[in-house]
């Protein structure tokens, strides 16, 4: 309680000037003895490493399970009220360990709701181990469209937006402002492949037109500093077809903040970096983002990245369909999660819930730039008889997602 | 927001006057103090010349404000400097600050003048100030980010809605015992009693309604939804509400619907929307209730609709992002 008061000196200090005293101190939180639902939650992830120094935009060793740990602490405060106890289980695995064994080590333990932060073949395996267990499985980072199409599985809650999520919000602001004409980069891996082939869908759909595509074979350019000779063939690449806007496809940040200011003629730059697509981003402080933001940096001691988020919103949309169902079960749960009448206010206007077709959450998205937010999708004017929400990603009559 | 006792004000024949003659023209002028969030400043609005005559610098992240009994002193939350601060209504300086407990938003003054209660958002707790003392009564923990702040009229019972929790906590404010925590629609923002102490209404800005909670059994007696045809049902984002003290007109802002509903208090028929401007969040009468202010966040003004006929009169520019507001009372 008085470390409350220590923690700001100046208010401490004009606290002694006006002669404040602290009369009374809080009753305990915890109102009711023993807690009428107890709810685990495991978190699976592979261990991150330690970043070089130079790397300014460095994924931190705790990212996403910060995301979940803040959530625990609100559901426990909300769940003060009602008798209900929110518990994580923390999995996070170094490169040799079975992500398999973990998940399955987790559900013996009694976790029935297992958040993974694991890239697609990992989530996949985990589930078909699973499969026929009483666990749901929350995705927390996977953003392949496969996951919500051919690949789907019924044990899976994807929290993560699709690629075709965020490739439809930017084709959807290109679209408003009449940038119709793209000129698309496609980067070496397998991720930029699927980014741009995304992409290339959002395009069709919104009205976009690819004038000239062309793979970047230059090499890690924005992360290994690039010379002169590089940098001119790089210029002329450049000079393709006359296009409004540079859409890049960069999922590892290999080359896309190279772009800019590296072109021939004066182009803006966007996709997966520059203007980009996200769940989140450390510029939003609309709808009462400001109290979520300032409780994780409290918390974690650094800005709220997107699977921070992804992960916080996993473990509130479990809380919030437990103080709902007033139970625990994985299975009642997860069919709550669907239910029309479920849905969890995420700090983005409108509330999220989970589509009933491929379990994806659907979600406004942000657009940014690097220090401003731009937008917020889906943009004003496009419609859709359900709700705008799924004028992003894949809807319903396209769904390729069959549960078995 | 809390006014002291306004029966002196409230006359029918305020009423038949604007009926008969249809248009405003207050015998009163009032001034309406509004909170500039991002402008960290109050914009004084008087009401006969309808225009701002003063903007006084406040602390920063200025949000709930409201006024004390006597009308002499006005109350602003200055969210990022942890304090309340204190306004000498007369010269509109800044005559001290308020122990307030980290991040205070709204909060409730009771009839005396003598106690507020605040609502600290990042820190999930209700805090109750003995204002003459500058001593902090108590902490009371409720849900994640409270916000509302409804105290009942014979100030027994305090309701603070809790933005995450989803929650519209009942306190006894004699014990500072939390009694009861009643679920209502997502994202709660503001309580408010009506007249009788019989009722609270509570906003959900996500849930999209008001829910009317009976005071004495905590039960939800019925939640009030709205239409509008062409704008989509998440658009409607209800926040303020106020209720006239006759018992018959209730003012719901619905934010990003950039209208203002008005509701009949007894059957909770929704009767028309007032168009009004951009994400219109918080509601004020004048005391005598003839004229009702609205702060518009996005398009930093104010509107003011005249209440008897239901109709919006005008629209005043203020500062950045305008977010609470209260009248004076003389």
């Amino acid at each position: 309680m008085i470390d409350r008061f220590e923690l700001s000196l100046p208010w401490l200090l004009l606290s002694v000037a006006l002669a404040i005293r602290v009369a009374v101190v809080a009753p305990a939180r915890a109102q009711t003895a023993s807690p009428r639902i107890e709810v685990r939650i495991g978190y699976i992830a592979r261990q991150i490493p330690p970043p070089p120094l130079y790397d300014l935009t460095a994924t931190p060793q705790d990212e996403g399970v910060a995301g979940a740990r803040l959530a625990i602490m609100d559901n426990n405060t909300s769940g003060s009220f009602l008798g209900q106890r929110f518990d994580l289980d923390e999995a996070i695995l170094p490169p040799d360990q079975s992500e398999v064994a973990a998940a399955r080590k987790l559900a013996d333990g009694g976790d029935g709701l297992i958040l993974a932060d694991l890239p697609a073949d990992q989530l996949l395996a985990v589930a078909d181990a699973l499969k026929g267990r009483d666990v749901v499985l929350f995705s927390v980072s996977a953003q392949d469209n496969f996951l919500r199409g051919k690949e789907c599985r019924a044990n899976i809650f994807h929290v993560a937006p699709s690629r075709a999520m965020l490739t439809d919000a930017l084709a959807q602001f290109l679209a408003v402002k009449r940038w119709t004409r793209i000129f698309l980069i496609v980067g070496q891996t397998r991720a930029d492949a699927s980014y741009a082939a995304s992409f290339r869908a959002s395009a069709k759909k919104f009205g976009l037109t690819i004038v000239a595509e062309k793979p970047w074979t230059f090499g890690p350019l924005a992360q290994a500093r690039g010379d002169a000779v590089t940098q001119g063939a790089a210029l002329v690449f450049t000079r393709a077809a006359d296009s409004d806007m540079i859409v890049v496809a960069d999922e590892e940040d290999n080359f896309g903040d190279y772009v800019p200011y590296h072109t021939a003629d004066p182009k803006l730059v966007g996709g997966t970096q520059g203007l980009i697509a996200a769940s989140w981003h450390r510029t939003q402080f609309a709808f009462g983002a400001e109290q979520l933001q300032d409780r994780f940096l409290r918390l974690a001691k650094r800005r709220m990245r997107p699977v921070d988020y992804q992960a916080w919103t996993a473990v509130r949309a479990i809380g919030e369909a437990v103080v709902h169902a007033r139970s625990a079960d994985p299975r009642a749960l997860a069919a709550f999660m669907v239910d029309p009448q479920f849905s969890i206010a995420v700090f983005k206007g409108v509330a999220a819930s989970f589509r009933p077709w491929d379990h994806q959450l659907r979600q406004p998205l942000l657009l940014a730039q690097p220090a401003f937010l731009v937008a917020l999708a889906p943009l004003p004017g496009f419609l859709h008889q359900r709700t705008i929400l799924d004028t992003l990603g894949v809807d319903k009559p396209e769904t390729q997602c069959r549960w078995p | 927001m809390i006014f002291p006792d306004r029966s002196g004000f409230f006359h029918p024949g305020f009423f038949l006057a604007l009926v008969l003659f249809a248009a405003p023209a207050p015998a009163l002028a009032f001034r309406i103090f509004v909170t500039n969030e991002k402008g960290n400043s109050v914009s004084v609005i008087d009401t006969d010349k309808q225009q701002v005559v003063e903007t006084v610098p406040v602390g920063r992240r200025p949000r709930g404000v409201s006024i004390s009994p006597d009308g002499k002193l006005l109350y602003v939350c200055a969210s990022d400097d942890n304090a309340i601060n204190v306004l000498d209504v007369a010269t509109m300086k800044i005559v001290r600050s308020l122990e307030s407990g980290p991040d205070p938003e709204r909060f409730a003054l009771n009839q005396a003048g003598d106690l507020l209660y605040i609502a600290n958002e990042d820190n999930a707790e209700v805090t109750v100030v003995d204002l003459a003392k500058n001593l902090i009564l108590a902490q009371i923990p409720v849900g994640v980010e409270p916000e509302g702040m409804g105290l009942s009229p014979n100030g027994e019972l305090l309701v603070a809605t809790s933005e995450t929790t989803n929650m519209a906590h009942f306190i006894d404010t004699r014990s500072y015992k939390l009694i009861d925590s009643v679920l209502v629609g997502k994202r709660p923002r503001i309580a408010v009693f009506n007249r009788s102490g019989a009722q609270v209404w509570v906003s959900s800005e996500l849930g999209g309604d008001v829910s009317v909670i009976d005071a004495s059994s905590h039960k939800i007696i019925r939640k009030i939804t709205f239409d509008i045809p062409g704008l989509t049902r998440e658009e409607i984002q209800p926040v303020g509400v106020v209720l006239t003290s006759d018992g018959k007109k209730a003012f719901v802002a619905l934010g990003y619907a950039n209208r203002v509903a008005v509701v009949d208090q007894q059957t909770f028929a929704v009767e028309k929307y007032l168009l009004v401007g951009v994400r219109v969040w918080h509601l004020a009468f004048t005391p005598d209730e003839k004229l009702l202010y609205t702060t518009n966040g996005n398009s930093n003004d104010v509107t003011v609709i005249d209440v008897a006929r239901e109709r919006v009169i005008k629209s005043i520019s203020v500062g950045l992002e305008p977010n609470d507001l209260v009248s004076s009372l003389h």
